[in-house]
């Protein structure tokens, strides 16, 4: 199992991560603001999780080619919904009390939004990231097919050439990702939720 | 000068504010009083605009509020709320300035304006400036909430239950604050409430409201003396509360009962289950040589032990709450109506245990003082 797989899909999903974070966080706070797109929204997000991963893939190919921007744009597609959704509740509970106060005081709604509001929601936003990271973990296995490279080629090839020592490697390498991203998010998550 | 106009509200087809006429002068305190659901915090907020209203106008100052922005509106009143609602993701000192921040104040008046606003309310600036909301109790939070109401320097503060979720020693103290504050500041405000007793206590002038429509307006002696409606009359007799009016002046040695069992901080709890079972009772109160309240002690309790070797010091809960006998009995029901307790211990003025209040006790005592011996077939 060559180290160079293990960096590329920690590649992939960092990056993928990093997108997702950000759309989903602006999708979430856009579904919150505007009513009449609301629903739109959380159902998109929705219906695209229910998409099997390779067929999800394999459209998005038809435009990137087989290529690692293929395999990302998946993962964001795929893992948007819990940053979206956690982003959305997690203004929508802000204590009600606290948002009539901002408006009471006379801030507007993007200082509410940006001054109050978010600050409030972020840890909700923020354990939405850490199950986004977690499920692309996984996800970024079904790179390979596409020619994203990652711990999906190894395992691929591992199949293959039955080489079975090779395939337990790799499948606890991705477990234990998975789990120290978890764990390591957690913590950061009861910090900030203490706060 | 704030100026209802012919105001009115509707949600769907049931008008919950019925053509609105009042008017509030300058540096006045008046409070909007009237049963739940009756249109008090609809009325309020229609003047700073956080509801819009379908009919009629009102004036601040001859300047109509529909013709004004409603975030600028805002920001030039003040506004508290009974859920205080302070930014828990700031602290005490920019909750405060957050008005004049949004006002654009230079940083130097902002700083000078939180230190004379914690001075105006005796908390000091080093201590309180730099923490969170969550640090502080209730009390502490909502008296930032009124400052923070007053920080932009609004000649109009409009509160909503503001000590609504107070306990009532609180309660009566922000009450007191805010009269003090209210005298030396001069604000206008509008106050509302469903308590009669602080109506009474805060308004120069009180707006009785009932389904919608203001039913009279007056000075709190002027109510008393002459409701204008049955409605009214019945409420306030409700509200103030009925020893008040009989000017009864009931103490907790008139409504305890002495009826207790007392133990010494030694007593083993064997000898501690035989006593109450002779007594019929399944708690005692524990005390030392000299009658000082310990704590109480409960069968339920000793019988979790398990084993009946202890002593009652070991096995009493010291949490309960005492009171003086020469307490107000206004002041015993209260605590136990509105606090967790459960029971008070009555204790003399030497320190002696010497009585019990439980809410079944004191009801009984109430009723017999109000309607006379009666008998309580059960
Ligand atoms: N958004 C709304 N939609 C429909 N009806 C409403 C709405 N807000 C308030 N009402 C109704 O308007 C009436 C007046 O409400 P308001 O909140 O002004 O009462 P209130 O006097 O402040 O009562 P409380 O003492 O319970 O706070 C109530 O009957 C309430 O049910
Ligand atoms: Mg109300």
């Amino acid at each position: 199992m060559a180290m160079r797989f293990v960096v590329q899909h920690l590649y992939l999903v960092c990056m993928a991560c990093l997108f997702t974070a950000f759309f989903g966080l602006i999708l979430g706070a856009v579904a919150y603001m505007f009513k009449w797109i609301r629903s739109f929204i959380l159902g998109v997000v929705d219906v695209l999780q229910t998409i099997p991963v390779l067929a999800l893939l394999g459209v998005i190919m038809l435009f990137f080619g087989a290529s690692s921007t293929t395999v990302i744009i998946g993962i964001v597609l795929y893992s948007l919904l819990p940053v979206v959704r956690n982003t959305y509740t997690g203004l929508e509970t802000v204590d009600p009390g606290v948002k009539e106060a901002a408006q009471g005081m006379g801030m507007n709604r993007w200082q509410r939004l940006f001054k109050i509001e978010l600050p409030l929601a972020f840890p909700m936003v923020f354990t939405g990231i850490r199950i986004a990271v977690v499920t692309s973990i996984g996800i970024a296995v079904f790179g390979a097919v596409v020619g994203g490279g990652g711990l999906g080629s190894t395992i691929n090839r591992a199949i293959l050439i039955q080489d079975m020592d090779t395939l337990m490697k790799a499948t606890l390498m991705l477990m234990a990702m998975a789990m120290v991203f978890d764990f390591g998010m957690s913590i950061i998550e009861k910090r900030l939720q203490a706060r | 000068m704030i100026t209802y106009k012919n105001v009115c509200k509707k949600y769907d087809d049931v008008t919950v504010v019925k053509n609105l006429n009042l008017t509030v002068h300058d540096g006045e305190f008046v409070v909007f009083v009237g049963p739940s659901g009756c249109g008090k915090t609809t009325s309020l907020k229609m003047i700073n605009r956080l509801i819009e209203m379908d009919e009629g106008t009102i004036y601040i100052d001859d300047q109509d509020v529909n013709k004004i922005d409603g975030d600028q509106l805002r920001r030039g009143i003040g506004y508290v709320i009974q859920q205080i609602g302070l930014f828990p993701n700031l602290t005490i000192k920019e909750n405060i300035l957050v008005v004049p921040r949004l006002l654009k104040w230079s940083e130097e008046k902002c700083e000078a304006r939180v230190h004379e606003l914690l001075e105006l309310v005796g908390m000091p600036y080093e201590e309180n400036a730099h923490k969170y909301p969550k640090e502080m109790s209730g009390g502490q939070q909502q008296r930032i909430g009124v400052l923070r109401a007053l920080a932009g320097e609004p000649p109009i503060i409009l509160m909503d239950e503001p000590f609504g979720a107070l306990d009532p020693v609180t309660r009566e103290n922000l009450q007191d604050e805010l009269k003090i504050l209210q005298k030396k500041l001069h604000k206008t405000i509008i106050f509302v409430t469903h308590d009669m007793d602080e109506a009474i206590k805060m308004a120069d002038r009180i707006a009785f409201m009932y389904d919608g429509k203001l039913l009279q307006v007056a000075s709190p002696e002027d109510m008393l003396r002459n409701p204008a409606d049955p409605i009214i009359k019945s409420f306030m007799s409700k509200h103030v509360s009925t020893l008040e009016n009989q000017s009864l002046d009931l103490k907790c040695k008139d409504v305890m009962s002495t009826d207790i069992l007392l133990i010494t901080e030694q007593k083993k709890a064997m000898e501690i289950m035989s006593l109450m079972k002779q007594k019929e009772m399944n708690w005692a109160i524990v005390v030392d040589e000299e009658k000082t309240f310990k704590g109480t002690i409960s069968l339920q309790n000793i019988k979790k032990q398990g084993e009946l070797t202890g002593v009652a010091q070991d096995l009493m809960d010291t949490k309960a709450e005492t009171i003086l006998l020469t307490a107000d009995a206004k002041e015993a029901f209260n605590r136990l109506m509105k606090s967790r307790a459960k029971f008070l211990v009555v204790v003399s003025e030497n320190g002696k245990t010497v009585g019990i209040i439980t809410k079944s006790i004191i009801t009984e005592k109430l009723a017999n003082v109000v309607w006379g011996d009666l008998d309580w077939v059960l």
